[in-house]
Protein backbone atom coordinates (compact mmCIF):
# COMPACT_ATOMS: atom_id res chain seq x y z
CA UNK A 1 0.00 0.00 0.00
CA UNK A 2 1.44 3.40 -0.93
CA UNK A 3 2.02 5.68 2.01
CA UNK A 4 -0.64 8.24 2.82
CA UNK A 5 0.17 11.84 3.58
CA UNK A 6 -1.34 14.15 6.12
CA UNK A 7 -2.92 16.97 4.10
CA UNK A 8 -4.32 20.30 5.23
CA UNK A 9 -6.28 22.49 2.83
CA UNK A 10 -8.39 25.58 3.22
CA UNK A 11 -11.33 25.30 0.85
CA UNK A 12 -13.73 28.23 0.60
CA UNK A 13 -12.53 29.44 3.98
CA UNK A 14 -12.98 26.11 5.74
CA UNK A 15 -10.03 24.10 6.96
CA UNK A 16 -9.95 20.44 5.89
CA UNK A 17 -7.58 17.79 7.20
CA UNK A 18 -7.29 14.22 6.00
CA UNK A 19 -4.93 11.44 4.95
CA UNK A 20 -4.52 10.86 1.23
CA UNK A 21 -2.18 9.29 -1.23
CA UNK A 22 0.00 12.01 -2.80
CA UNK A 23 -1.09 10.95 -6.31
CA UNK A 24 -4.74 11.82 -5.68
CA UNK A 25 -5.72 14.53 -8.16
CA UNK A 26 -7.10 17.65 -6.52
CA UNK A 27 -10.33 17.47 -8.52
CA UNK A 28 -11.08 14.09 -6.91
CA UNK A 29 -10.20 15.40 -3.48
CA UNK A 30 -12.71 18.19 -3.94
CA UNK A 31 -15.49 16.19 -5.53
CA UNK A 32 -15.26 12.81 -3.89
CA UNK A 33 -13.55 13.40 -0.58
CA UNK A 34 -14.93 16.83 0.33
CA UNK A 35 -18.19 16.59 -1.62
CA UNK A 36 -17.51 19.94 -3.29
CA UNK A 37 -18.98 19.08 -6.67
CA UNK A 38 -19.01 22.52 -8.36
CA UNK A 39 -15.71 21.95 -10.16
CA UNK A 40 -16.43 19.42 -12.92
CA UNK A 41 -14.39 16.86 -14.77
CA UNK A 42 -14.71 17.51 -18.49
CA UNK A 43 -11.63 16.08 -20.13
CA UNK A 44 -9.31 15.11 -17.30
CA UNK A 45 -6.43 15.98 -19.64
CA UNK A 46 -5.77 19.66 -18.80
CA UNK A 47 -7.67 21.03 -21.79
CA UNK A 48 -11.25 21.99 -20.98
CA UNK A 49 -11.05 24.07 -17.80
CA UNK A 50 -14.26 22.63 -16.28
CA UNK A 51 -12.22 21.74 -13.18
CA UNK A 52 -10.83 25.28 -12.70
CA UNK A 53 -10.40 26.49 -9.13
CA UNK A 54 -8.48 29.43 -7.68
CA UNK A 55 -5.36 28.63 -5.68
CA UNK A 56 -3.20 31.36 -4.20
CA UNK A 57 -4.46 33.88 -6.75
CA UNK A 58 -4.03 31.63 -9.78
CA UNK A 59 -6.65 29.91 -11.92
CA UNK A 60 -5.67 26.26 -11.81
CA UNK A 61 -6.97 23.17 -13.57
CA UNK A 62 -7.48 20.94 -10.56
CA UNK A 63 -7.22 17.78 -12.68
CA UNK A 64 -3.58 18.70 -13.21
CA UNK A 65 -2.49 19.07 -9.60
CA UNK A 66 -1.71 16.38 -7.07
CA UNK A 67 -3.29 16.82 -3.66
CA UNK A 68 0.24 16.66 -2.24
CA UNK A 69 1.18 19.80 -4.21
CA UNK A 70 -1.84 21.59 -2.83
CA UNK A 71 -1.01 20.72 0.80
CA UNK A 72 -1.25 23.97 2.77
CA UNK A 73 -3.03 25.84 -0.04
CA UNK A 74 -5.98 28.20 0.07
CA UNK A 75 -8.51 27.09 -2.55
CA UNK A 76 -11.66 28.77 -3.83
CA UNK A 77 -14.24 26.90 -5.88
CA UNK A 78 -17.49 28.13 -7.42
CA UNK A 79 -19.20 27.32 -4.09
CA UNK A 80 -17.01 29.95 -2.43
CA UNK A 81 -17.78 32.58 -5.05
CA UNK A 82 -21.54 32.78 -4.47
CA UNK A 83 -24.61 30.64 -3.84
CA UNK A 84 -28.33 30.70 -4.65
CA UNK A 85 -29.00 33.35 -2.00
CA UNK A 86 -26.03 35.56 -2.75
CA UNK A 87 -25.18 35.26 -6.42
CA UNK A 88 -21.89 36.82 -7.48
CA UNK A 89 -22.35 39.45 -10.23
CA UNK A 90 -20.80 36.98 -12.69
CA UNK A 91 -23.31 34.30 -11.72
CA UNK A 92 -26.13 36.81 -12.01
CA UNK A 93 -24.87 37.95 -15.42
CA UNK A 94 -24.51 34.41 -16.78
CA UNK A 95 -28.11 33.81 -15.72
CA UNK A 96 -29.40 37.07 -17.22
CA UNK A 97 -27.48 36.88 -20.50
CA UNK A 98 -27.81 33.17 -21.22
CA UNK A 99 -24.12 32.55 -20.60
CA UNK A 100 -24.93 28.87 -20.14
CA UNK A 101 -26.96 26.15 -21.73
CA UNK A 102 -26.22 22.74 -20.24
CA UNK A 103 -24.14 24.42 -17.52
CA UNK A 104 -21.39 21.85 -17.44
CA UNK A 105 -18.59 24.32 -18.19
CA UNK A 106 -20.10 27.12 -16.12
CA UNK A 107 -18.44 26.62 -12.71
CA UNK A 108 -15.04 26.60 -14.38
CA UNK A 109 -15.95 29.54 -16.61
CA UNK A 110 -17.13 31.70 -13.74
CA UNK A 111 -14.26 30.74 -11.46
CA UNK A 112 -11.78 31.66 -14.18
CA UNK A 113 -13.69 34.87 -14.97
CA UNK A 114 -13.47 36.08 -11.34
CA UNK A 115 -9.68 36.01 -11.67
CA UNK A 116 -9.72 37.57 -15.14
CA UNK A 117 -11.78 40.51 -13.86
CA UNK A 118 -9.38 40.95 -10.94
CA UNK A 119 -6.52 41.30 -13.42
CA UNK A 120 -8.43 43.28 -16.06
CA UNK A 121 -11.51 44.93 -14.51
CA UNK A 122 -12.91 46.19 -17.83
CA UNK A 123 -11.73 43.79 -20.48
CA UNK A 124 -12.37 44.18 -24.20
CA UNK A 125 -14.03 41.32 -26.07
CA UNK A 126 -10.62 40.27 -27.33
CA UNK A 127 -9.16 40.27 -23.83
CA UNK A 128 -12.07 38.17 -22.60
CA UNK A 129 -11.69 35.62 -25.39
CA UNK A 130 -7.92 35.41 -24.80
CA UNK A 131 -8.25 35.34 -21.01
CA UNK A 132 -10.92 32.63 -21.13
CA UNK A 133 -9.10 30.50 -23.70
CA UNK A 134 -8.40 27.74 -21.18
CA UNK A 135 -12.15 27.07 -20.76
CA UNK A 136 -14.11 25.21 -23.39
CA UNK A 137 -17.87 25.26 -23.86
CA UNK A 138 -19.65 22.74 -26.07
CA UNK A 139 -23.01 24.54 -26.11
CA UNK A 140 -23.06 28.29 -26.24
CA UNK A 141 -20.68 29.24 -29.04
CA UNK A 142 -19.11 31.60 -26.48
CA UNK A 143 -21.02 34.68 -27.67
CA UNK A 144 -23.18 34.89 -24.58
CA UNK A 145 -20.33 33.97 -22.28
CA UNK A 146 -18.46 37.03 -23.53
CA UNK A 147 -21.61 39.15 -23.11
CA UNK A 148 -22.13 37.86 -19.58
CA UNK A 149 -18.58 38.66 -18.55
CA UNK A 150 -18.84 42.13 -20.07
CA UNK A 151 -22.11 42.73 -18.23
CA UNK A 152 -20.64 41.56 -14.93
CA UNK A 153 -17.56 43.74 -15.46
CA UNK A 154 -19.78 46.79 -16.01
CA UNK A 155 -21.89 45.92 -12.97
CA UNK A 156 -18.84 45.36 -10.75
CA UNK A 157 -17.16 48.59 -11.89
CA UNK A 158 -20.34 50.57 -11.27
CA UNK A 159 -20.70 49.05 -7.81
CA UNK A 160 -17.07 49.87 -7.05
CA UNK A 161 -17.48 53.48 -8.16
CA UNK A 162 -20.64 53.83 -6.11
CA UNK A 163 -18.78 52.53 -3.06
CA UNK A 164 -15.93 55.04 -3.48
CA UNK B 1 -6.70 8.81 -15.11
CA UNK B 2 -4.78 7.80 -12.05
CA UNK B 3 -1.00 7.87 -12.13
CA UNK B 4 1.09 5.16 -10.53
CA UNK B 5 1.82 5.66 -6.84
CA UNK B 6 4.87 7.66 -5.79
CA UNK B 7 6.64 9.01 -2.77
CA UNK B 8 6.27 12.79 -2.57
CA UNK B 9 8.92 15.16 -1.24
CA UNK B 10 8.89 18.92 -0.88
CA UNK B 11 12.41 19.90 0.20
CA UNK B 12 13.06 23.44 1.45
CA UNK B 13 16.39 23.95 -0.28
CA UNK B 14 18.56 22.78 -3.17
CA UNK B 15 20.70 20.68 -0.85
CA UNK B 16 17.60 18.67 0.01
CA UNK B 17 16.74 18.25 -3.66
CA UNK B 18 20.24 17.11 -4.59
CA UNK B 19 20.48 14.59 -1.76
CA UNK B 20 17.12 13.05 -2.78
CA UNK B 21 18.32 12.85 -6.39
CA UNK B 22 21.57 11.24 -5.24
CA UNK B 23 19.68 8.74 -3.10
CA UNK B 24 17.09 7.67 -5.67
CA UNK B 25 18.95 8.12 -8.96
CA UNK B 26 16.80 7.75 -12.06
CA UNK B 27 13.83 6.67 -9.93
CA UNK B 28 13.48 10.31 -8.88
CA UNK B 29 12.38 13.38 -10.81
CA UNK B 30 11.90 16.98 -9.93
CA UNK B 31 8.57 18.67 -10.62
CA UNK B 32 8.13 22.38 -11.28
CA UNK B 33 4.66 23.40 -12.50
CA UNK B 34 3.81 19.81 -13.32
CA UNK B 35 1.98 20.77 -16.51
CA UNK B 36 4.09 18.55 -18.72
CA UNK B 37 4.99 15.94 -16.13
CA UNK B 38 1.56 15.28 -14.55
CA UNK B 39 -0.19 14.64 -17.90
CA UNK B 40 2.60 12.16 -18.73
CA UNK B 41 2.25 10.50 -15.32
CA UNK B 42 -1.53 10.28 -15.75
CA UNK B 43 -1.02 8.56 -19.08
CA UNK B 44 1.56 6.34 -17.34
CA UNK B 45 4.08 7.38 -19.96
CA UNK B 46 6.28 8.71 -17.17
CA UNK B 47 6.97 6.53 -14.16
CA UNK B 48 8.26 8.54 -11.22
CA UNK B 49 8.55 6.51 -8.02
CA UNK B 50 10.06 9.50 -6.17
CA UNK B 51 8.61 12.90 -7.00
CA UNK B 52 10.50 15.96 -5.76
CA UNK B 53 8.36 19.11 -5.81
CA UNK B 54 10.48 22.26 -6.23
CA UNK B 55 7.79 24.71 -5.07
CA UNK B 56 9.39 25.43 -1.66
CA UNK B 57 12.99 25.69 -2.86
CA UNK B 58 13.99 29.34 -2.52
CA UNK B 59 15.96 31.47 -4.94
CA UNK B 60 14.55 30.00 -8.15
CA UNK B 61 11.87 32.58 -8.91
CA UNK B 62 13.83 35.77 -9.55
CA UNK B 63 14.00 37.77 -12.76
CA UNK B 64 17.11 39.98 -12.89
CA UNK B 65 17.42 42.44 -15.74
CA UNK B 66 21.10 43.44 -15.78
CA UNK B 67 23.03 45.79 -18.05
CA UNK B 68 24.41 43.08 -20.31
CA UNK B 69 22.24 40.07 -19.57
CA UNK B 70 18.92 38.86 -18.18
CA UNK B 71 18.77 36.03 -15.66
CA UNK B 72 15.51 34.13 -15.21
CA UNK B 73 15.11 31.65 -12.37
CA UNK B 74 13.93 28.16 -13.27
CA UNK B 75 10.68 28.50 -11.30
CA UNK B 76 9.61 31.75 -12.99
CA UNK B 77 6.27 30.99 -14.66
CA UNK B 78 5.09 31.96 -18.14
CA UNK B 79 2.59 34.20 -16.40
CA UNK B 80 5.41 35.93 -14.42
CA UNK B 81 7.18 36.61 -17.73
CA UNK B 82 4.05 38.15 -19.23
CA UNK B 83 3.44 40.50 -16.29
CA UNK B 84 7.06 41.52 -15.53
CA UNK B 85 7.54 45.19 -16.44
CA UNK B 86 11.33 45.14 -16.72
CA UNK B 87 11.20 42.27 -19.17
CA UNK B 88 8.54 43.97 -21.27
CA UNK B 89 11.10 46.63 -22.20
CA UNK B 90 14.34 44.60 -22.00
CA UNK B 91 13.15 41.51 -23.85
CA UNK B 92 9.64 41.86 -25.28
CA UNK B 93 10.11 38.69 -27.35
CA UNK B 94 9.88 36.63 -24.14
CA UNK B 95 6.42 37.99 -23.52
CA UNK B 96 5.47 37.59 -27.19
CA UNK B 97 6.44 33.91 -27.01
CA UNK B 98 4.98 33.23 -23.55
CA UNK B 99 1.59 34.58 -24.67
CA UNK B 100 1.56 31.94 -27.39
CA UNK B 101 2.12 29.07 -24.96
CA UNK B 102 -0.90 27.07 -23.85
CA UNK B 103 -3.72 28.95 -22.09
CA UNK B 104 -4.01 31.19 -19.00
CA UNK B 105 -4.39 28.36 -16.48
CA UNK B 106 -1.36 26.51 -17.84
CA UNK B 107 0.72 29.70 -17.95
CA UNK B 108 0.17 30.34 -14.23
CA UNK B 109 1.74 26.97 -13.44
CA UNK B 110 4.19 26.22 -16.25
CA UNK B 111 7.74 27.38 -15.58
CA UNK B 112 10.64 28.45 -17.76
CA UNK B 113 12.85 25.77 -16.20
CA UNK B 114 10.29 23.03 -16.81
CA UNK B 115 9.70 24.21 -20.36
CA UNK B 116 13.39 24.20 -21.32
CA UNK B 117 14.38 21.10 -19.30
CA UNK B 118 11.48 18.96 -20.49
CA UNK B 119 13.06 18.20 -23.87
CA UNK B 120 9.71 17.91 -25.67
CA UNK B 121 10.23 19.22 -29.22
CA UNK B 122 6.80 20.87 -28.95
CA UNK B 123 7.87 23.24 -26.18
CA UNK B 124 8.29 26.83 -27.32
CA UNK B 125 11.00 28.14 -24.99
CA UNK B 126 13.85 25.87 -26.19
CA UNK B 127 13.78 27.28 -29.74
CA UNK B 128 13.48 30.80 -28.40
CA UNK B 129 16.44 30.22 -26.06
CA UNK B 130 18.51 28.96 -28.98
CA UNK B 131 17.66 32.03 -31.01
CA UNK B 132 18.65 34.31 -28.11
CA UNK B 133 21.82 32.27 -27.44
CA UNK B 134 20.85 31.65 -23.82
CA UNK B 135 22.92 29.72 -21.32
CA UNK B 136 21.36 27.18 -18.96
CA UNK B 137 22.72 26.91 -15.42
CA UNK B 138 22.76 23.47 -13.84
CA UNK B 139 23.60 22.29 -10.36
CA UNK B 140 24.53 18.76 -9.31
CA UNK B 141 26.51 16.84 -6.75
CA UNK B 142 29.76 18.07 -8.30
CA UNK B 143 28.77 21.72 -8.28
CA UNK B 144 27.45 23.99 -10.99
CA UNK B 145 28.02 24.10 -14.73
CA UNK B 146 26.74 26.07 -17.67
CA UNK B 147 25.49 24.67 -20.96
CA UNK B 148 24.67 26.81 -24.01
CA UNK B 149 21.05 26.34 -25.11
CA UNK B 150 22.38 25.52 -28.58
CA UNK B 151 24.24 22.48 -27.16
CA UNK B 152 21.57 21.32 -24.72
CA UNK B 153 19.12 19.31 -26.87
CA UNK B 154 20.20 15.84 -28.03
CA UNK B 155 16.95 14.09 -29.03
CA UNK B 156 13.32 14.10 -27.91
CA UNK B 157 13.37 14.14 -24.08
CA UNK B 158 17.17 13.72 -24.14
CA UNK B 159 19.20 16.71 -23.03
CA UNK B 160 22.69 17.48 -21.78
CA UNK B 161 21.31 17.57 -18.21
CA UNK B 162 22.25 14.52 -16.15
CA UNK B 163 19.48 12.78 -14.18
CA UNK B 164 20.84 14.05 -10.88
CA UNK B 165 21.22 17.67 -12.03
CA UNK B 166 18.72 20.49 -11.57
CA UNK B 167 18.36 23.50 -13.85
CA UNK B 168 18.49 26.62 -11.69
CA UNK B 169 18.30 29.50 -14.17
CA UNK B 170 18.62 30.71 -17.72
CA UNK B 171 20.78 33.68 -18.76
CA UNK B 172 20.09 35.61 -21.94
CA UNK B 173 22.61 38.10 -23.34
CA UNK B 174 21.20 41.55 -23.86
CA UNK B 175 18.99 41.53 -26.93
CA UNK B 176 20.16 43.12 -30.16
CA UNK B 177 18.09 44.54 -33.01
CA UNK B 178 14.57 43.35 -33.78
CA UNK B 179 12.86 40.12 -32.78
CA UNK B 180 9.78 38.06 -33.43
CA UNK B 181 8.27 34.81 -32.25
CA UNK B 182 5.79 33.50 -34.79
CA UNK B 183 3.80 30.31 -34.18
CA UNK B 184 1.26 28.40 -36.23
CA UNK B 185 -1.07 26.25 -34.13
CA UNK B 186 -4.42 24.60 -34.71
CA UNK B 187 -6.06 26.34 -31.77
CA UNK B 188 -5.14 28.22 -28.60
CA UNK B 189 -3.50 25.81 -26.19
CA UNK B 190 -1.99 23.71 -28.94
CA UNK B 191 1.66 23.00 -29.52
CA UNK B 192 3.20 24.46 -32.67
CA UNK B 193 2.68 23.00 -36.11
CA UNK B 194 5.67 25.21 -36.77
CA UNK B 195 7.20 28.16 -34.92
CA UNK B 196 10.10 30.48 -35.61
CA UNK B 197 12.18 32.69 -33.34
CA UNK B 198 14.13 35.41 -35.11
CA UNK B 199 16.59 38.10 -34.02
CA UNK B 200 17.98 40.50 -36.67
CA UNK B 201 20.35 43.46 -36.48
CA UNK B 202 19.86 46.20 -39.06
CA UNK B 203 22.83 48.46 -39.80
CA UNK B 204 21.87 51.15 -42.31
CA UNK B 205 19.48 48.91 -44.19
CA UNK B 206 21.79 45.88 -44.27
CA UNK B 207 21.38 42.84 -42.08
CA UNK B 208 24.48 42.78 -39.87
CA UNK B 209 23.57 39.74 -37.79
CA UNK B 210 20.74 37.22 -37.67
CA UNK B 211 19.70 34.39 -35.42
CA UNK B 212 17.00 31.88 -36.39
CA UNK B 213 15.58 28.87 -34.54
CA UNK B 214 12.60 26.65 -35.34
CA UNK B 215 10.25 24.72 -33.02
CA UNK B 216 8.54 21.32 -33.39
CA UNK B 217 10.00 20.56 -36.80
CA UNK B 218 12.56 17.94 -35.68
CA UNK B 219 13.05 15.93 -32.52
CA UNK B 220 14.94 18.90 -31.07
CA UNK B 221 14.66 22.64 -31.63
CA UNK B 222 16.70 23.62 -34.69
CA UNK B 223 19.10 26.54 -34.73
CA UNK B 224 19.66 27.18 -38.44
CA UNK B 225 23.06 28.75 -39.08
CA UNK B 226 22.49 28.38 -42.82
CA UNK B 227 19.31 30.45 -42.64
CA UNK B 228 21.13 33.15 -40.66
CA UNK B 229 23.95 33.21 -43.21
CA UNK B 230 21.41 33.65 -46.00
CA UNK B 231 20.25 36.93 -44.45
CA UNK B 232 23.51 38.50 -43.27
CA UNK B 233 24.83 41.12 -45.70
CA UNK B 234 21.51 41.42 -47.55
CA UNK B 235 18.81 44.07 -47.36
CA UNK B 236 16.40 41.33 -46.24
CA UNK B 237 14.52 41.60 -49.51
CA UNK B 238 12.29 38.93 -50.97
CA UNK B 239 15.13 36.93 -52.49
CA UNK B 240 17.11 36.92 -49.22
CA UNK B 241 14.04 35.76 -47.30
CA UNK B 242 13.43 33.01 -49.85
CA UNK B 243 17.06 31.92 -49.51
CA UNK B 244 16.73 31.84 -45.71
CA UNK B 245 13.53 29.80 -46.01
CA UNK B 246 15.22 27.29 -48.33
CA UNK B 247 18.26 27.05 -46.04
CA UNK B 248 16.04 26.47 -42.99
CA UNK B 249 14.09 23.75 -44.84
CA UNK B 250 17.40 21.96 -45.37
CA UNK B 251 18.03 21.89 -41.62
CA UNK B 252 14.64 20.71 -40.28
CA UNK B 253 13.38 17.14 -40.36
CA UNK B 254 9.67 17.13 -39.52
CA UNK B 255 7.70 13.92 -39.23
CA UNK B 256 4.08 13.25 -40.03
CA UNK B 257 1.63 13.33 -37.12
CA UNK B 258 -1.84 14.63 -36.33
CA UNK B 259 -0.67 18.16 -37.21
CA UNK B 260 -0.18 17.10 -40.81
CA UNK B 261 2.07 15.38 -43.34
CA UNK B 262 5.70 16.34 -43.87
CA UNK B 263 5.05 18.43 -46.99
CA UNK B 264 2.46 20.51 -45.15
CA UNK B 265 4.75 21.08 -42.18
CA UNK B 266 7.54 22.25 -44.46
CA UNK B 267 5.14 24.60 -46.21
CA UNK B 268 3.98 26.04 -42.90
CA UNK B 269 7.56 26.29 -41.60
CA UNK B 270 8.51 28.44 -44.59
CA UNK B 271 5.57 30.78 -44.20
CA UNK B 272 6.07 31.12 -40.46
CA UNK B 273 9.75 31.88 -40.92
CA UNK B 274 8.95 34.49 -43.56
CA UNK B 275 6.48 36.19 -41.23
CA UNK B 276 8.93 36.11 -38.33
CA UNK B 277 11.75 37.57 -40.43
CA UNK B 278 9.53 40.31 -41.81
CA UNK B 279 8.25 41.24 -38.37
CA UNK B 280 11.70 41.13 -36.74
CA UNK B 281 13.16 43.22 -39.57
CA UNK B 282 10.38 45.80 -39.26
CA UNK B 283 11.38 46.18 -35.60
CA UNK B 284 15.15 46.08 -36.16
C1 LIG C 1 -3.09 22.05 -22.24
C2 LIG C 1 -1.64 22.33 -22.31
C3 LIG C 1 -1.13 23.05 -23.37
C4 LIG C 1 0.23 23.33 -23.46
N1 LIG C 1 0.69 24.07 -24.53
C5 LIG C 1 2.01 24.38 -24.60
C6 LIG C 1 2.53 25.15 -25.66
O1 LIG C 1 1.81 25.59 -26.54
N2 LIG C 1 3.87 25.42 -25.67
C7 LIG C 1 4.71 24.98 -24.69
O2 LIG C 1 5.90 25.26 -24.74
N3 LIG C 1 4.24 24.25 -23.67
C8 LIG C 1 2.92 23.93 -23.60
N4 LIG C 1 2.46 23.20 -22.54
C9 LIG C 1 3.42 22.73 -21.53
C10 LIG C 1 3.58 23.72 -20.43
O3 LIG C 1 4.13 24.92 -20.89
C11 LIG C 1 4.44 23.11 -19.32
O4 LIG C 1 4.09 23.77 -18.17
C12 LIG C 1 5.93 23.20 -19.53
O5 LIG C 1 6.32 22.49 -20.67
C13 LIG C 1 6.70 22.53 -18.40
O6 LIG C 1 6.81 23.36 -17.33
P1 LIG C 1 6.41 22.84 -15.89
O7 LIG C 1 6.93 23.86 -14.96
O8 LIG C 1 4.98 22.56 -15.86
O9 LIG C 1 7.32 21.53 -15.77
P2 LIG C 1 7.04 20.09 -15.17
O10 LIG C 1 5.88 19.47 -15.83
O11 LIG C 1 7.04 20.18 -13.70
O12 LIG C 1 8.37 19.36 -15.63
C14 LIG C 1 8.61 19.01 -16.98
C15 LIG C 1 9.91 18.20 -17.05
O13 LIG C 1 11.02 19.03 -16.75
C16 LIG C 1 11.70 18.57 -15.60
N5 LIG C 1 12.04 19.76 -14.81
C17 LIG C 1 11.19 20.73 -14.39
N6 LIG C 1 11.86 21.71 -13.76
C18 LIG C 1 13.15 21.34 -13.77
C19 LIG C 1 14.34 21.95 -13.28
N7 LIG C 1 14.33 23.14 -12.65
N8 LIG C 1 15.51 21.28 -13.45
C20 LIG C 1 15.54 20.08 -14.09
N9 LIG C 1 14.46 19.48 -14.58
C21 LIG C 1 13.27 20.11 -14.43
C22 LIG C 1 10.76 17.62 -14.90
O14 LIG C 1 11.47 16.62 -14.18
C23 LIG C 1 9.97 17.05 -16.06
O15 LIG C 1 10.68 16.00 -16.65
C24 LIG C 1 1.11 22.89 -22.43
C25 LIG C 1 0.60 22.17 -21.36
C26 LIG C 1 -0.74 21.88 -21.29
C27 LIG C 1 -1.24 21.11 -20.12
S1 LIG D 1 -11.12 18.33 -16.44
FE1 LIG D 1 -9.40 19.51 -15.93
S2 LIG D 1 -9.03 20.62 -17.72
FE2 LIG D 1 -10.67 19.31 -18.33
S1 LIG E 1 -23.02 25.42 -21.36
FE1 LIG E 1 -22.81 23.35 -21.98
S2 LIG E 1 -20.66 23.17 -22.05
FE2 LIG E 1 -20.90 25.25 -21.74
Amino acid sequence: MPKKMHITLTVNGKEEEFLAEPRELLIYTLRERLNITGPHIGCETSHCGACTVTIGGKSVKSCTMFVAQADGADITTIEGIGGPDNLHPLQEAFKEHHGLQCGYCTPGMITRATKLLEEIPNPTEEEIRFGMAGNLCRCTGYQNIVKSIQAAAAEMSAAKEAAE
Amino acid sequence: MIPAAFEYYRPKDMEGVLSLLAEHGDEARVMAGGHSLIPMMKLRMADVPHLIDLQDVGGLSDIEVGTDSIRIGAMVTQSDIITHEGLATAAPILREAALQIADPQVRYMGTVGGNVANGDPGNDMPGLMQCLDATFHLIGADGTRDVPARDFYEAAYMTAREDEEVLTAVTIPLLKGGHAYEKQKRKIGDYATAAAAVQIVNEGGTCAAASIAMTNLSDTPIYSQAACDALVGTSVDDSAIKAAMAAMLGDIDPSEDNRGPVAFKKHVAGIILRRAIERAWSRA
